[in-house]
């Protein structure tokens, strides 16, 4: 990273400090909903093995797109408050301050996703994953939230409003509940189920599903990095597009 | 040898078939305050924009600091100090913080940072706020802060777009004197202004854009020179009264809506009095009258034929 996306992340970090509800939030809705489901909702689900072996991997996913609104809220408001214009007439790097809301983006989630592991250890959740196979959850947690971080800071960039830009990312929040996040595909009906088949998040999900239960499938693992990638990719030209734009 | 600080030539912008600038021409000496005055919606802010790289024209060269806009823009970037119309400052972090980050952005080392940043709160009246968040800053705090943090890095050319609309007259007294300093320091200033008396008090030279042209450039009293002289104004109850009067002085110019009378004059006691005895002897009762020394609200009448503001505006 360049030294002005060093800077540009410590003012970042500095935002989410001083804005600790919105941190909380994103920390403790998913663990909130992983209660609800594990106590809950989850034990009327047959899905095989120990409920909270199944939900861990989606709650992981899902605390990752919930935290993505605080993204494209920060993004939004540092286009429409100004401070942009500042930084547009100063000899620094164009892509500094969006890839420095990536990072930032990427660090929250990571916080969030780390809570979240610890309460399902806590509420019995077990992994039989060798190292390479939690090494290989991680690196594809990353992935994922750094393809998810830069579609957000696209949908920050393009949001007229602060409110329309927390609006853009509902259905990244809406699509791991319609994948095999809390139950499995094959137990929904028709329509849905095709629908969360063919959805970015059920490879990616069952892909970490497989890793962190020691039995990872190459087919769901490539449709997964291929998602993630792509994700990124038209994040991040979607998101240089509009910065060049919103002069 | 005088050089240029800003030289622009043949500038021209549209938006769509709305054409914004249309053939600007402009040339600042180094260590002088240019104002580009004009009523909203002038163009002086596309001109800013296009100025401080912040959009490209589409006919005309521009060089800042002996750079060119177009080709050479980091060059220019490094060069400038803008202050928009609209505060950019981090509303998320305090004052303090927001001046180090400029500094930080401008690769001043820990020491040098920490330096100006004191200075620069000390010198704006804000080193009682420096550890609140800027969204706590009035907006004539929010002003002084911005400013503050353009001056960072000692650019040699800053741009002030408006830079006193909306501040209370006691604010607008410290960005005048803000102004008067910096160029003592030997920087040149590039202001845009809707208000006359800005650019009189504080301008070199003045240029006045309207819908996109420059109907006028000098010095504010190379301006006043292109105006008629000092005349008195009368004002009257009704159309009446106005009629009586437009007969009775001489080469006057009347306003209905208003219900005024503009008269040529000296504003002297002597023509005065005459005047008034004029109306005196006719029986005309006038309600209040003024005697107006030629400002830059009469230039801009004269120069353009329609008042600075208002028209527009409304």
């Amino acid at each position: 990273m360049s030294t002005d996306s060093v800077i540009m992340l410590r003012r970042n970090c500095k935002h989410t400090v001083r804005n600790p509800t919105a941190v909380f939030n994103a920390v403790v809705f998913p663990v909130v909903l992983m209660l609800m489901f594990v106590f809950v909702i989850g034990g009327a689900f047959n899905v095989g093995v120990s409920y909270v072996d199944y939900a861990t991997p989606g709650m992981i996913v899902l605390a990752i797109c919930y935290g993505l609104s605080a993204t494209a809220l920060a993004v939004n408001s540092d286009m429409t408050k100004g401070i942009i214009n500042r930084f547009k007439v100063m000899d620094i790097s164009r892509s500094a301050v969006l890839s420095a809301h990536v990072v930032a983006s990427m660090l929250r989630s990571l916080v969030a996703i780390a809570a979240i592991i610890a309460v399902a250890f806590a509420l019995g959740f077990r992994s039989p994953a060798s190292f390479l196979e939690w090494l290989g959850a991680i690196g594809l947690i990353v992935l994922v939230c750094f393809a998810t971080s830069w579609l957000t800071v696209a949908l920050g960039l393009a949001a007229k409003t602060p409110e329309s830009a927390g609006m853009a990312t509902v259905p990244l929040i809406m699509l791991p509940f319609l994948s095999s996040a809390i139950v499995p595909v094959a137990k929904m009906g028709a329509g849905v189920r095709q629908f969360a088949e063919h959805q970015p998040f059920t490879p990616i999900i069952e892909t970490l599903r497989g890793l962190l239960t020691g039995a990872p499938s190459a087919g769901n693992a490539i449709a997964a990095a291929g998602w993630c990638a792509g994700i990124a990719l038209a994040g991040y030209l979607w998101s240089l597009s509009t910065f060049k734009k919103r002069a | 040898m005088r050089t240029s600080a800003i030289a622009a030539s043949g500038l021209r912008k549209a938006y769509g078939d709305k054409i914004v600038l249309d053939g600007i021409d402009l040339d600042v000496p180094a260590g002088t305050v240019f104002s580009l005055l004009g009523p909203n919606g002038a163009g002086k802010t596309t001109t800013v924009n296009v100025l401080t790289t912040l959009m490209k024209a589409d006919g005309g060269t521009v060089r800042v600091a002996g750079h060119d806009v177009a080709t050479e823009t980091r060059a220019v970037r490094a060069a400038i100090g803008v202050t928009g119309q609209f505060a950019a400052v981090d509303e998320l972090l305090t004052g303090q913080e927001n001046l180090r980050l400029m500094a930080d952005l401008k690769r001043l080392d820990s020491g040098a940072g920490r330096r100006v940043t004191t200075d620069l709160l000390e010198r704006f009246d804000l080193a009682e706020s420096a550890q609140k968040l800027a969204a706590t800053y009035s907006g004539g705090m929010r002003r002084k802060l911005d400013l503050a943090m353009t001056l960072v890095g000692n650019p040699k050319i800053i741009f002030l777009d408006e830079p006193t609309t909306g501040l209370d007259p006691r604010s607008r007294r410290t960005m005048w004197d803000i102004i008067r300093e910096l160029v003592a320091d030997g920087v040149t200033i590039f202001l845009t202004t809707q208000y006359l008396e800005e650019a009189d008090r504080l301008a070199d030279r003045i240029a006045v854009l309207d819908r996109g042209h420059l109907v006028a450039q000098g010095t504010p009293s190379d301006l006043k020179r292109q105006v008629p002289g000092s005349h008195v104004r009368f004002r009257f109850t009704d159309v009446l009264e106005l009629d009586a009067a437009a007969r009775v002085l001489a080469g006057a110019t009347r306003d209905d809506e208003d219900l005024t009378l503009r008269v040529p004059s000296d504003g002297g006691v002597k023509s005065l009095r005459a005047l008034l005895g004029q109306l005196d002897e006719h029986s005309i009762t006038t309600e209040e009258f003024s005697v107006h020394t030629p400002d830059l609200d009469d230039v801009f009448l004269a120069l353009t034929g329609h008042a600075s503001t208002g028209e527009i505006a409304r």
